[in-house]
């Protein structure tokens, strides 16, 4: 683990017209293993994790101000490729969105983008992230097949295997397990840890007991603030700050 | 109190038949159009058969000589003209309003383009006589038109500008309505996770487009360009002011044409002693319709599909 940190938002604020959906967060996120950004629905937990990949910018009506430091840059900086930073920076949406393309054409779809993919390595970049996402037993007979046949926690693992294809240095995660069953949903969650030691992971949850089981450092969000952040057994066994205590109690959230 | 209870039931029941009758009457409608057109179309079915009727391309009345080919073929030169004109300018427009435009834009142009479905068809016409014809009959007489004269489908025989060509032009401005705004749906429809699935891996705007969201949107972009498809096919006011009207097999896009449509609107009604005259019509009605309604059935059920499973 690093002393500087990977990612540090800076008095981060996001408007969606009117409202205030982040009220200057200020937060570093440190060089691998797992941050969880925790805190109840609305937040501004998924608005937090959707600046760091500037996917934020793309639904219409919204304003945001602060910085955004990616290894010291400010991703938000006029002369940012906007591109690049997605490749960098990973996502694993809440729910899969496979392309609808074959399974095969999937995993290869960021590599191909970006002019990464020769034509004498595309097999073993495929099978490569598939095993590393853990699905390459169960597909390994039909990776010309459309992605969407698969089933939902498949799909989440071809997911998983297309973002890790890119090779980014961050993964964002945003609830990849709500859509999930316990079984899948516990496979993404082994995956997670595994990954931990080569990327900086931040994982957006409103389970608690999933931030506690993968959850190195923790970030809590109250109503579009910064209450807490720290290393997660702090923060979990002996909170700062009296909201946080509340809400890991279930009195409030 | 208990009279007035009755006349309300009454009234109730009343509304709840005439409604139920009249939608059933209505939606059956098509249905008995086509079973008219069977029947009075029946009498040159039974005589001829369908191979010859088709591809016959002899159209000598008085002679009993009745072959719909060179009619059926002005029909698909005029509309594959209009579509090949149309399909590329309609799906950059419908993925320019659904993709890049401004919510301010939008609200402009895509009114607009509605509003242009309900131009009634004569004025497209007049339109084209005025507009259209003269332009091709220029480009007919120019350098150009006779360079291009060596090349085959552009020969020019006919120079006066009443052409599949000025028929091609007409008729797809006329379906660039109904194919951009069915295919601006579709793509709009295109699930925002998946959009976001892939500008996350670090793709363009245009990549996501080209790579994703049209290949996701297609079946509903092809039920888009079939119902245009199924509209020029059927469009007879506007053909019949531009086309010329030469019973011909058109060879090249200068040649004049005349499609099925325009053939029943000018002949029917007229020298309708001759035997079995009215039947050859009716026969070519009943083929119009069967054509038209399979397409726009086949679109309307892709489309269904899509707005039931996204």
């Amino acid at each position: 683990m690093g002393d500087r940190p990977h990612i540090e938002v800076q008095g981060l604020s996001v408007w969606y017209g009117g409202q205030q959906a982040l009220k200057d967060v200020s937060v570093a996120f440190p060089a691998h293993g797992i941050t969880a950004v925790i805190g109840p629905s609305g937040c501004g937990k998924t608005t937090l994790l959707r600046s760091m990949n500037r996917l934020l910018e793309t639904s219409g009506e919204v304003r945001i101000s602060g910085r955004v430091l990616l290894d010291g840059t400010d991703i938000y900086a006029p002369k940012v490729d906007v591109t690049e930073i997605r490749t960098r920076i990973g996502l694993l949406a809440s729910k899969p969105f496979p392309l609808p393309m074959s399974i095969y054409d999937n995993v290869l779809y960021g590599p191909r983008i970006h002019g990464l993919c020769r034509r004498d390595n595309a097999d073993a970049t495929v099978e490569r992230y598939l095993r590393a996402a853990d699905l390459w037993e169960e597909v390994r007979d039909r990776l010309q097949s459309p992605a969407h046949a698969l089933s939902t926690g498949q799909q989440q693992r071809l997911c998983l295997a297309r973002a890790l294809a890119v090779e980014p240095e961050v993964l964002l995660c945003d609830e990849p397990t709500a859509a999930l069953d316990p079984i899948s949903a516990q496979r993404i969650e082994d995956l997670l840890r595994g990954l931990k030691r080569h990327m900086t992971i931040i994982l957006v949850t409103h389970i608690l007991r999933q931030a506690r089981r993968l959850a190195d450092f923790v970030v809590f969000l109250w109503l579009g603030e910064l209450v807490e952040a720290g290393p997660a057994e702090q923060v979990f066994n002996n909170p700062c700050n009296e909201r946080t205590r509340a809400y890991l109690m279930g009195d409030i959230g | 109190m208990e009279r007035r209870l009755a006349f309300r039931r009454l009234t109730d029941r009343l509304a709840g038949c005439s409604t139920t009758a009249l939608s059933a009457a209505t939606s059956l409608l098509a249905v008995a159009i086509g079973l008219v057109l069977l029947a009075r179309a029946w009498p040159i079915l039974t005589t001829r058969p369908l191979g010859e009727l088709l591809l016959s391309t002899t159209w000598k009345p008085l002679q009993n000589a009745f072959g719909y080919y060179p009619f059926i073929m002005g029909t698909l030169c005029v509309t594959g003209v209009a579509m090949v004109i149309a399909v590329p300018i309609c799906l950059l427009t419908a993925v320019y309003l659904a993709e890049y435009a401004p919510r301010r834009v939008y609200a402009v142009v895509k009114p607009l383009i509605d509003v242009s479905a309900g131009i009634p068809s004569v004025i497209f016409g007049i339109w084209g006589v005025i507009m259209v014809v003269p332009f091709v009959q220029r480009i007919a007489s120019s350098e150009i038109g006779r360079s291009l004269s060596r090349l085959p489908f552009f020969q020019i025989d006919n120079p006066t500008g009443y052409s599949v060509l000025a028929g091609g032009i007409v008729l797809a401005i006329m379906v660039f309505p109904v194919i951009i705004s069915v295919a601006e749906e579709v793509i709009r429809a295109v699930p925002v996770g998946l959009r976001e699935a892939s500008w996350a891996l670090g793709a363009s705007r245009w990549e996501t487009i080209k790579y994703v969201v049209l290949r996701h949107a297609a079946p509903g972009v092809l039920a888009a360009v079939i119902l245009g498809f199924s509209r020029a096919f059927g469009e007879t006011m506007a053909v019949m002011m531009v086309v010329g009207n030469v019973p011909q097999v058109p060879r090249s896009l200068f040649d004049a044409a005349y499609p099925l449509t325009a053939l029943i609107a000018n002949s029917y009604g007229e020298m309708m002693s001759i035997p079995l005259y009215d039947a050859a019509l009716l026969g070519a009605a009943l083929l119009l319709l069967v054509v038209v309604l399979l397409f726009n059935l086949s679109a309307r059920l892709v489309l269904m599909r899509i707005a039931r499973y996204g």
